[in-house]
């Protein structure tokens, strides 16, 4: 059975169950969600957006919904629990395949005009917010996955901050699903907006399990009013048997300021789809990315900036590191629309690679159609530095050594950006875990 | 403790060693002088086992053992330390996290436990203050954005805290001024011992002014053609290397 099919069918299966349960417009929604995924299929390397993502695993896997049968629940919450030391204090929020566990959470107290929860218990009591906000920025129409996820998604995280107030602590929504015998498929809606002048931290934390398949399609929506300022965060450590399929779609008006963090680190194939429209003066996106592969791993960005208006700015810096046979993918678009003049668009993607099997795919596309803009882009896919190692080692550390040094402060970098320092030690933490997979000789 | 015999070294197949006999016995210093191409930081560099240089007949001894199949960093363990003649920049690793990594590479090594890190910041901060570095050079990232003068700084401040059993120094002296060059000097004058050789290699006889060599050697197209004692040095600072070069076609003739 083809993967579409596959997921086809889980949608249907849980059709009832969901159309049932929440207001009308949702279900009829998610019938339109679920015949457009029928529709559009998933994507094959046909299309040029995922000539390099190849996702025929998935055709071998018959997906049940996560939740049903048999599952470990003390286990999963154990997972959860794990990973509270990346962001330290803050707001936790823990989803358990796909669904808001409160035993598993806490969520300090809140300033008036701020809601952080679920997505389904904000749409139990208020389902007016939710429907403001759901399919808002996100674009089915063109991504299948998109539309698996209006038809499939139970829960998510929801964030609203009202005019004027800043969130100081950050909020840290967990994501992790339970172990069971069948391949999982579960798709969090994640629905934030800040209103003007309004600030947030928030990390979304994508975790494995080492034992069992299973998909992850969540797809988060970001409304930035006018001056609103939000630090995105995601954080990938999906097992080597998990798939992660994404998307974020964000709106930004004039003056608000959005920086993304999108961390690889986990997935044997993993890919966030990240697309920003700039409408408003003064806007600003700075874009992130880290991507980390060893093994058969395949890490993908396909980000697009869109710079609606003029004097809007971007900033975009992507960072790969690809040992043993992973495959790194990059695919930058930043489009200038007609009379969008005094734009500035900066974009590099630079690659690290430490095996002869690891490769690295990277594509600028800038779309310009101003003529008063700056834009600049590079691309490398370069090897470690020969001189450093040899400084290094002329110093008497060994060569394992010296590549993990250089290879860490290659990654660093990126980890030097982010907005809580506990994430960037915690990321630090789990480079020189992982180091070791790519860096020793015998691997190479 | 270091025998050179008969070494030829080529780089991209290019002869550039073409017979280098030289022995540094603990306790001396040695300066090799010569024009530029002569071979004098091939030869540093073939010590220490960089890449790219290959050494196609001869051998040389470190310490009664072959020196030239043990790999960059046993060499390094062993006791061989290269200044470089221009220091690696290293974006994104500080230069303080570098030297106590290799502190400790090296003596893990020997099976001595790692340096305590607030001992390693109070001896490496003192060195600093000795060679006139400013403390934020620690934090810093490895030579990066660092001047010329600095860079040959630090690389004597590793060398004293590595305290290695046989030192090049290649080009030390290089781009620095008076006063840099004192304290280079003093640095280098303060790890002479009766254990430890030195070898260092300059084009000018300036350096030799504060750190008076033992024996001097001159080479020119990869062979040393004329060794003596400090006067050597003297000489060839008054009268330049064509001097040489004169003598050796006069003998030829």
């Amino acid at each position: 059975m083809s993967a579409t099919d596959s997921l086809s069918s889980l949608a249907r299966r849980r059709s009832g169950d969901l159309q049932g349960a929440g207001p009308p417009w949702l279900g009829a929604a998610r019938a339109r969600a679920l015949e457009l995924f029928t529709e559009l299929g998933v994507p094959g390397t046909r299309d040029e957006a995922w000539r390099f993502t190849n996702l025929r695993d998935l055709d071998d896997l018959a997906f049940a919904p996560a939740g049903e049968g048999e599952r470990d629940m003390d286990d999963a919450i154990a997972r959860a629990h794990a990973t509270a030391g990346a962001v330290g204090e803050g707001h936790r929020l823990v989803f358990i395949d796909g669904v808001f566990s409160a035993a598993a959470s806490s969520v300090g107290g809140l300033p008036s005009g701020v809601t952080v929860d679920s997505v389904a218990r904000v749409l139990e009591r208020q389902p007016e917010r939710v429907k403001a906000l759901l399919g808002s920025t996100a674009d089915q129409k063109r991504r299948a996955f998109t539309a698996l996820n209006t038809a499939l998604f139970e829960d998510g995280l929801f964030v609203e901050i009202r005019r004027g107030q800043q969130l100081s602590a950050p909020i840290h929504a967990v994501f992790v699903q339970s172990c069971g015998a069948a391949p999982t498929a579960v798709a969090p809606r994640n629905l934030i907006s800040l209103q003007p002048d309004s600030q947030a931290v928030i990390v979304e934390h994508y975790v494995g399990c080492a034992d069992c398949t299973a998909l992850t399609a969540p797809v988060t929506e970001i409304r930035l009013e006018r001056g609103a300022r939000l630090h995105h965060v995601i954080l990938q450590e999906q097992a080597e048997t998990g798939y992660q399929l994404g998307e974020v779609a964000v709106y930004q008006e004039a003056d608000s300021h959005f920086a993304s963090h999108s961390l690889a680190l986990g997935g044997r194939i993993a890919r966030v789809d990240l697309t920003t429209v700039l409408t408003g003066e003064g806007a600003h996106a700075q874009l992130d990315g880290l991507y980390l592969g060893a093994g058969r791993q395949l890490l993908d960005h396909y980000t697009t900036i869109d710079h609606a208006v003029p004097h809007t700015t971007s900033d975009e810096h992507y960072k790969g590191v690809l040992g043993g046979r992973a495959h790194g993918v990059f695919h930058g678009r930043v489009i200038v629309r007609p009379d969008a003049q005094k734009i500035d668009a900066r974009q590099s993607n630079r690659n690290l690679v430490l095996s002869d099997a690891a490769r690295v795919n990277t594509k600028p596309q800038l779309e310009i159609y101003a003529d008063d803009v700056k834009c600049s882009h590079g691309a490398t896919i370069g090897r470690l530095d020969a001189e450093q190692l040899f400084y290094l080692r002329s110093r008497g550390i060994d060569a394992d050594a010296a590549r993990a040094m250089l290879t860490l402060a290659f990654a660093n970098e990126i980890g030097a950006r982010l907005p809580i320092d506990e994430l960037g030690s915690y990321l630090t933490y789990q480079i020189r875990r992982w180091l070791p997979a790519v860096v020793e000789e015998k691997d190479r | 403790m270091l025998e050179i015999r008969d070494l030829h070294a080529s780089i991209q197949g290019k002869e550039v060693l073409k017979g280098i006999d030289l022995e540094v016995r603990a306790g001396e210093v040695h300066a090799l002088m010569g024009p530029n191409g002569s071979g004098k930081s091939t030869l540093a560099n073939v010590l220490v086992g960089r890449e790219g240089y290959e050494v196609t007949k001869g051998e040389v001894l470190y310490q009664g053992e072959n020196l030239l199949t043990l790999s960059v960093e046993e060499r390094a363990r062993a006791g061989i330390f290269l200044a470089f003649q221009y220091p690696i920049e290293i974006p994104g690793v500080s230069n303080g996290y570098f030297i106590r990594a290799a502190v400790n590479a090296q003596r893990s090594a020997r099976g001595e436990d790692e340096i305590d890190a607030f001992d390693f910041l109070t001896i490496v901060k003192q060195k600093m203050a000795d060679l006139g570095m400013k403390p934020e050079l620690l934090d810093r990232s490895v030579n990066e954005g660092f001047s010329g003068g600095e860079k040959k700084r630090n690389e004597v401040l590793q060398m004293s805290l590595l305290e290695p059993t046989l030192a090049l120094l290649d080009e030390t002296d290089s781009g620095l001024d008076i006063d840099a060059l004192k304290m280079v000097a003093a640095g280098v004058n303060a790890l002479r011992s009766p254990e430890r050789g030195f070898l260092i290699v300059t084009h000018y006889q300036r350096l030799l002014d504060y750190i008076v060599p033992d024996h001097t050697h001159v080479i020119v197209d990869g062979r040393i053609v004329k060794s003596g004692d400090r006067q050597l040095a003297l000489e060839l600072e008054e009268r330049g290397y064509g001097w040489i070069q004169q003598q050796l076609e006069g003998g030829a003739a």
